[in-house]
């Protein structure tokens, strides 16, 4: 358990049955008066936010939460199937779970699983991945500007801008914490 | 941290032109005074003072009728953004005051020290101009209430809920235009405070906020030993029921207080003040080194 006093940004707590991480947090006494600790508090499944001011008083049951590294299978339906490469136990994410990382989720590629009390709740991305550009328009005699950039699309659909020097066929490197272009890749 | 020196020698000239006795008591002390919110960290056998009040009216009973002192004070646990376990506190205590008149002074220390820190009208924090010019507001804590919050007081205590509709319904707007003081707290929260005169519902102890930030707190001081002791001794069982430090009862001060006179008192945060000054809402922007850096 954990005591109003452990309480800081980060912290995931389980709160009626659901894991909920601290997204801001601050200490708060009047003088004379009690300590009080507003929180705001993000329900790691549903994404809701919600503000609670607890007392120190209380106390928290910590998340039971754990990543597990699997690999992406295949999607079937709405559903995006992973699988331990050491067990051979799959799991099952939907669309909205797997959220904004479906843009770099390419066949085979290693993933950390976010699992709540053993059920998979989420998924973590390595920062980089490397992926190959489908479309792009060829590049322009005239185009030195530098710096300038141009959209190009990648194997899973992404869109994303690249300099201008990028073609089609060629394989780059993204952070997918930015979502942005980095460099090419070789090979 | 010039602006935090500086500060500290305007306050000292302030009161030392006032003919006030500037004084040191222990920061290490066998009985602090048991509070039901507050905890102290302990020191060998004893405890370092979360404020110097027992001892300064100590000195008030032994005769010395304007004292004031700046002190370090430490209180367990505590720690935010705008609060620190070892702070730095201004104390002082005036013969013959009740809390309007040391409000008066408090009001007249506080517009000479931004004044000679270059702050003659008003002043900016966090974006908000508050105007330094006389009179500051002053509403009592019911009024407070019923202005601001969604519940009365009277609801708030009975639901135990007053320091949460305080901090966040009602001191976000005390002291935004002009300097608050609230006062006239329920009895229920008079700390060291006497019961009012004609009103034993609530006690005479005030608070000063500017800009939403809780910066002093002040009483008339109770001076009736046997309430004082059943205060003591109340407080005392409820820090039991916490199994928060056990104190002795502070004995010696309440012999001393048999000889305290009619007085008032008041304590005030110096780095609080200093954040306002400095424009910053980060406590650990007016120190030299904050717990976690050293």
């Amino acid at each position: 358990m954990y005591a109003a006093s452990d309480l800081k940004k980060g912290l995931r707590l389980k709160i009626d049955n659901e894991p909920y991480i601290i997204t801001e947090f601050n200490f708060v006494k009047p003088g004379k008066g009690q300590a009080l600790y507003r929180s705001k508090l993000k329900n790691m499944i549903t994404g809701n936010q919600f503000e609670r001011t607890f007392r120190s008083v209380d106390n928290f049951e910590p998340a039971d939460l754990r990543e597990k590294k699997m690999q992406y299978l295949y999607k079937e339906g709405d559903k995006y199937c992973f699988m331990d490469n050491e067990s051979y136990e799959q799991v099952f994410l939907t669309e909205i779970q797997v959220g904004d990382s479906v843009n770099f989720l390419i066949d085979n590629i290693e993933v950390e699983i976010l699992l709540f009390e053993d059920k998979p709740i989420g998924i973590s991305l390595p920062n980089f991945v490397d992926l190959i550009v489908t479309e792009a328009e060829p590049w322009a005699k005239g185009d030195t500007v530098s710096g300038a950039t141009k959209p190009v699309k990648v194997q899973t659909g992404y869109t994303i801008f690249v300099p201008t020097f990028v073609t089609e066929g060629e394989k780059i490197r993204i952070d997918t914490r930015t979502g942005e272009y980095l460099t090419r890749v070789k090979g | 941290m010039n602006l935090r020196a500086k500060l500290i020698q305007n306050i000292r000239h302030f009161f030392i032109q006032h003919d006030f006795l500037e004084v040191e008591t222990p920061l290490r002390i066998p009985a602090p005074a048991p509070e039901e919110h507050i905890e102290s960290i302990s020191s060998g056998d004893w405890f370092l003072q979360t404020s110097p009040e027992l001892c300064m009216k100590r000195l008030l009973a032994a005769g010395y009728p304007c004292i004031f002192q700046i002190s370090k004070c430490f209180r367990a646990q505590e720690r935010g953004s705008k609060h620190l376990p070892e702070f730095t506190m201004l104390e002082w205590y005036v013969a013959q005051f009740d809390y309007f008149q040391l409000m008066d002074q408090c009001e007249a220390m506080l517009i000479q020290s931004f004044k000679d820190m270059g702050h003659t009208q008003n002043i900016v924090w966090q974006n908000n101009k508050i105007n330094l010019a006389l009179p500051w507001e002053r509403i009592t804590v019911t009024e407070a209430f019923s202005k601001y919050a969604p519940i009365s007081c009277q609801e708030a205590l009975a639901q135990d809920k007053f320091d949460e509709i305080l901090v966040e319904y009602i001191e976000p707007h005390l002291g935004c235009d002009r300097p608050t003081f609230i006062y006239d707290y329920p009895a229920k929260l008079a700390a060291l405070a006497k019961l009012k005169d004609g009103n034993a519902n609530v006690a005479e102890r005030f608070e000063l906020y500017i800009s939403g930030l809780e910066l002093a707190n002040g009483f008339s001081e109770l001076i009736d030993v046997s309430e004082q002791r059943q205060r003591f001794e109340e407080a005392s069982e409820i820090r039991e029921l916490k199994k928060w430090a056990h104190y002795p009862l502070p004995e010696k001060f309440l012999a001393a207080m048999e000889k305290l006179p009619t007085c008032a008192g008041i304590a005030l945060g110096i780095d609080r003040l200093t954040m306002i000054l400095a424009n910053t809402d980060k406590i650990d922007d007016v120190i030299a080194f904050s717990p976690e850096n050293l």
